[in-house]
């Protein structure tokens, strides 16, 4: 569908934006907080940032908040009841100024929930979200993007793409029916275009590595050497997992007594010691040389190999947040370099 | 869709100590309609819940041939399984599943079934066992080789006496070295040892075997001595889990999730992941 384009004037986006906010949608979208950015929920247009090159966390919160109530739980004199927290009906979303790449990571993020025993949850939040993102006319050393499938004016994942082009105005890439809607219902808006090359506009990410010939060596790599060298400065954090647009892990916790309370899912880590101790003591993954191989095993190995998707999208966050200074993209070339190739 | 996370709520109908430390549940469900949808085969396991306290991965130890309750066997080690270890018959509990694949006893019809089994690990195994010895003419010879550290340890020694008793099984029963009374019958050995000494024939013979990692690092050479081919060969793993369905990623081992590729597992289909259970 990317076939129908319009262009948009830097004024009519931020009449649509607080049109959107003015009908009561709920609105996120980039906002500075102290020196960094993240999405928040809008109240006013006039607060949203578009000189940024990433916001500190992902936008995947929207569709896995950090905490969720599961289930409440309330003893009564019949005995114990327990509620649902699944909603009949979620109010319409509206994401606005994600990258390309957080996205495509979002499609691949719900794919993973959709996939198997789907999550209800998820998937109905997706349902709910509109996704307007807006191409990289900047990138930053962490930014990697190319080397994982993605790139500055990827439209995958969005429903409305919009690419900074001449003259205070954007190009606007209709990826989906959704979008199509949008579009429609604020055609006044729109200007209908003869589809733009946008290439010229874009930021360039050089592509560092192609992510089958990665795929291909980790698959013999468990036993290497390496990862103890890799994974020496990691003290398992777990920022990375934090700010990630892809990890998904995620734990299940009772708060309350044994008359009141709810179970909750809240995001966890692979890169923390007790995420799969047993209550032996007993720890598959003993060190923070198991943790490191397992979250780059995850990305790059396992998840093309079970779910034909790479584990990320290069939006290079982890690489920005961590305190150790360890970048995921270095990381990668190292082991493309390292490991021997396969034949 | 439905929230796959609310439990189905569950009374403890009968509560058995059956080692120090170890207890089993009969769980009935408190729903009518929730028992008259649930199903599940041998090999699949559950989520089990205290309120305000969490919830805790066990297998579901009683057979799908026994209709209308479930059982599970802990042992009182956590927060969790503290708290369980604290209710009594009548007390409600939470429960969600059934997860995870099955042991694929339909295509073990007309063969000999060894099970191989230690410590805590039966009650995986007694599901199949009671599955087995329910259809049990669908089957040929049916051995069940169980040891723990002491005779105290033994799990299900009521069940113990009656399969002993059953002249259409054979029970061999063993406790560590140390681990005897005066009055003990059974052998004095560790399972692999005791197993070496059974010298169990591969021909048309499938071996289920489940039990502390030391155990099943000393009994699968022992079978592979004897010529069963890790196709032959099946065990069940655990992993710290939470959600059970493949989603919380905690239970991974390589790229293969014990919560829904598993937990049963060929000895050929480990061969091939990393060592990370």
């Amino acid at each position: 569908m990317t076939s129908t384009t319009y262009t948009l004037t830097h004024d009519n986006l931020n009449a649509l934006l607080r049109a959107l906010v003015a009908a009561g949608k709920q609105l996120h979208a980039p906002q500075r907080v102290g020196p960094k950015v993240f999405f928040k929920p809008v109240n006013d247009a006039a607060t949203i940032v578009f000189d940024y090159v990433q916001t500190a966390e992902s936008p995947k919160s929207l569709l896995f908040p950090k905490a969720e109530f599961l289930v409440s739980y309330r003893q009564n004199s019949e005995g114990m009841v327990v509620t649902d927290h699944l909603q009949k009906e979620i109010p319409e979303m509206i994401l606005f100024g994600s990258r390309p790449c957080d996205a495509a990571a979002l499609s691949r993020f719900v794919q993973f929930f959709a996939d198997g025993h789907a999550d209800a949850m998820v998937t109905q939040r997706r349902r709910a979200l509109t996704i307007i993102s807006m191409s990289c006319i900047a990138s930053d050393p962490a930014c990697f993007c190319t080397s994982c499938g993605s790139s500055p004016g990827d439209t995958t994942g969005s429903d409305l793409l919009l690419t900074p082009i001449s003259n205070g105005r954007y190009l606007v890439d209709v990826v989906t029916e959704k979008g199509q809607s949008l579009v429609a219902a604020n055609e006044a808006l729109f200007e209908q275009a003869p589809t733009i090359v946008k290439d010229s506009y874009l930021a360039t990410v050089e592509a560092v590595f192609t992510p089958e010939e990665i795929t291909k060596r980790l698959a013999t790599s468990f036993n290497d050497p390496i990862w103890k060298n890799a994974s020496l400065r990691c003290i398992g954090c777990g920022a990375c997992a934090y700010v990630c647009p892809t990890c998904s892990c995620f734990t299940i916790e009772d708060e309350g007594n044994d008359r009141t309370g709810d179970r909750l899912r809240c995001w966890d880590s692979c890169a923390f010691a007790l995420f799969t101790v047993h209550t032996t003591g007993h720890n598959p993954r003993p060190t923070q040389t198991e943790r490191w191989r397992q979250r780059v095993m995850h990305k790059f190995s396992y998840l093309p190999e079970t779910n034909h998707f790479l584990g990320c999208v290069g939006c290079g966050r982890c690489s920005r947040a961590c305190p150790a200074d360890m970048n995921l993209k270095e990381q990668i070339i190292a082991i493309a370099e390292l490991l021997p190739a396969i034949g | 869709m439905e929230n796959t996370y609310k439990p189905y709520l569950m009374r403890i109908e009968r509560a058995i100590d059956e080692a120090p430390g170890v207890k089993t549940f009969r769980l009935a469900f408190a729903n009518d309609d929730d028992r008259a949808r649930f199903s599940f085969k041998t090999g699949q396991f559950g989520e089990y819940s205290v309120f305000g306290e969490g919830e805790s991965t066990f297998c579901i130890a009683s057979s799908p041939t026994r209709d209308g309750y479930i059982e599970c066997t802990f042992r009182q080690a956590g927060r969790v399984t503290s708290a369980l270890a604290r209710k009594e018959e009548g007390d409600t509990i939470g429960f969600r599943g059934p997860y995870g694949n099955i042991f694929p006893i339909e295509a073990w019809t007309g063969k000999n079934l060894l099970f191989v089994a230690g410590g805590i690990a039966l009650p995986p195994l007694r599901s199949v066992i009671w599955n087995a010895l329910d259809l049990r003419s669908n089957f040929k010879d049916i051995t069940v080789l169980y040891g723990a550290r002491s005779v105290a340890d033994l799990v299900y020694k009521q069940e113990l006496d009656e399969w002993g008793k059953r002249s259409d099984m054979k029970l061999v029963t063993t406790v560590d070295p140390g681990g005897e009374t005066a009055d003990w019958k059974g052998s004095v050995g560790f399972v692999p040892a005791v197993l070496e000494k059974m010298a169990p024939s591969p021909e048309n013979t499938i071996a289920i075997v489940c039990g502390p990692p030391v155990m099943i690092k000393y009994t699968f050479p022992v079978l592979e001595k004897f010529n069963f081919t890790p196709d032959q060969i099946f065990t069940t793993l655990e992993n710290r889990m939470k959600c059970g369905v493949g989603k919380c990623g905690r239970c991974t081992v390589g790229p293969v999730y014990v919560c829904k590729d598993g937990p049963v597992f060929t000895y050929r289909q480990l061969q091939s992941l990393p060592a990370e259970y």
